[in-house]
């Protein structure tokens, strides 16, 4: 892979503060290199912290310690090359499923007509034609994530942040949502970083997976999981099923480890 | 249901909602008919409703309506602007809400009727102390309401938002206002229901014009079955309100489930 790196996380250190008791270090010295056009997988157990770097890279929250360059640039706040979708979805409840798709675009120096082509080809992209005008409370939970999805896809970001955005969703919708995703990933070759503590999710979509070790959060390994994923049995295939036994084992320890840190 | 209950249907229930009305005004006029109770303390409610379409005809009861119709109104209407803004800015602003929270927690509970007498000191006996009266009595509802839905903001939302390129005030436009939205009405109903409190009591006490100078006038001068026509009429206007903003609620809310 010749492409340069693209989002460069250097020695990171973020605390978490709750509002009642003590701060905790969620985040210890964590560097990570995420190539252009990469898929990425930030795994880790459930409090590892790989929220919160997502987030650091999002700019959503301030860095304290460490560097975070985007394109070469130290990260100073959000911005729109980076496109974010969220677990629980963050539809604005208020506006219809194409009112959410068009709000990225209306920031952007396009026509009226232009705009409202752009977020139907989206909506249709994600499978959602004819509920244009259905308000999210109004969506299932897979329809929901894929009005996410598309509203992020409208506005054209360069990096797609994503916070386990399957996580809400029932298997079946799971799955397919997945293979959605790859398509459309193949076809718009974005920068993803995709955080999940799914190993089979890690492996199915990521080129790399970054498996995260238990609190504090570093990045224990980097998993090359670059392989033949066409196949639509590919799940029952030797090389899947042994790098999702080397991931799984990885992060087993991890998992295990915060079990018992866990207080109780 | 796309089509709705059938009308036929919508009357019968309206009949059946409105039953305990038809009940009581039945036995209103029976106790008042039957002598069951003095005729002064209870006129007949059909003395009353005659009473009623002479003062719609001598224009009394549309000139002080409209008096209180600005007053409340305009009232009102000040109190929802600079509440609400209010509201969202203390829970936008870390030295807004340092500020103002205490003084905001300080004059809630006081007795808004307290201030009749201050706003007739200040701006005499016409529209301009009802006004303020209303505005001071029913702004902060409309900050609680508008304070604690804004503070409810999912941080989700605002920074997809901000991930889509607004910029704070736009955010806040955007995201936090709408946030805020179904408990800032919530207030505003508070605030609807104490501005009749507020309007009839101050014209009570201090007015020439307006509802509450026509109960007290009317009382004054023996003429029951007019007063009892003016509460009525109050007591409506005060059920029509409240309808009436329930249903642009329901308009504003329609996307909630």
């Amino acid at each position: 892979m010749s492409d340069a790196a693209q989002i460069i996380v250097e020695d990171v250190c973020h605390h978490y503060r709750p509002s009642v008791g003590r701060e905790v270090l969620a985040l210890e010295n964590v560097s990570l290199e995420v190539r252009e056009r990469e898929f990425l997988a930030l795994l880790g157990p459930s409090g590892c912290g790989k929220s919160t770097l997502l987030y650091l890279i999002g700019g959503f929250l301030p860095i304290e310690t460490g560097k975070v360059l985007v394109d070469d640039k130290p990260v100073a706040g959000p911005g729109p090359d980076r496109g974010i979708v969220f677990q629980n979805f963050a539809l604005f409840p208020w506006k219809t499923v194409r009112k959410n798709v068009l709000y990225g675009l209306e920031r952007q120096p396009l026509r009226r007509e232009e705009r409202e082509k752009r977020a139907q080809a989206f909506i249709d992209l994600v499978g959602l034609t004819g509920f244009e005008e259905s308000y999210p409370s109004q969506l299932s939970g897979g329809m929901k994530q894929r009005a996410a999805i598309a509203r992020t896809l409208a506005f054209d970001p360069r990096m797609l942040l994503m916070d386990e955005p399957f996580g809400a969703l029932d298997a079946q919708t799971r799955s397919l949502m997945q293979s959605e995703l790859l398509a459309i990933w193949e076809k718009t070759r974005k920068t993803v970083i995709f955080v999940t503590h799914d190993v089979h999710e890690a492996v199915f979509l990521a080129e790399r997976v970054a498996v995260m070790s238990a609190r504090p959060g570093r990045i224990k390994t980097i998993v090359d999981t670059r392989f033949d994923k066409a196949d639509p049995e590919v799940h029952r295939t030797k090389i899947f099923v042994d790098k999702v036994d080397e991931v799984w084992n990885l992060v087993r320890e991890e998992a295990i480890k915060a079990l018992e840190k866990r207080p109780s | 249901m796309s089509n709705g209950p059938a009308p036929k249907a919508v009357a019968s229930n309206a009949l059946v909602r409105y039953a305990p009305l038809l009940f009581l005004a039945l036995a209103w006029e029976a106790a008042s008919r039957l002598h069951l109770v003095s005729s002064l303390a209870l006129p007949p409610l059909t003395d009353v409703a005659q009473a009623w379409v002479e003062l719609v005809q001598s224009g009394e009861l549309v000139t002080n309506g409209l008096s209180s119709l600005y007053r409340g109104g305009a009232g009102l209407a000040l109190a929802i602007v600079v509440g609400g803004a209010l509201g969202i800015f203390m829970a936008s602003s870390r030295p807004a809400n340092a500020m103002l929270g205490p003084l905001v927690e300080l004059f809630y509970p006081m007795p808004k009727s307290a201030l009749i007498p201050v706003t007739v000191l200040w701006l005499g006996f016409g529209d301009g102390s009802k006004i303020l009266l209303i505005f001071l009595g029913c702004m902060l509802p409309v900050t609680i309401g508008a304070y604690n839905g804004a503070r409810g903001s999912d941080r989700h939302l605002i920074w997809s938002a901000r991930s889509m390129g607004a910029h704070r005030l736009r955010m806040i436009w955007d995201v936090v206002v709408p946030s805020a939205l179904p408990e800032f009405l919530n207030g505003v109903r508070t605030a609807l229901a104490l501005s009749f409190i507020l309007l009839v009591s101050s014209e009570l006490i201090v007015s020439r014009q307006g509802f509450g100078y026509l109960i007290g006038y009317l009382g004054a001068n023996g003429s029951y079955e007019a007063m009892f026509a003016v509460v009525l009429t109050v007591a409506f206007a005060g059920f029509l309100a409240d309808r009436g903003f329930q249903s642009v609620v329901m308009v504003l809310l329609r996307w909630r489930e």
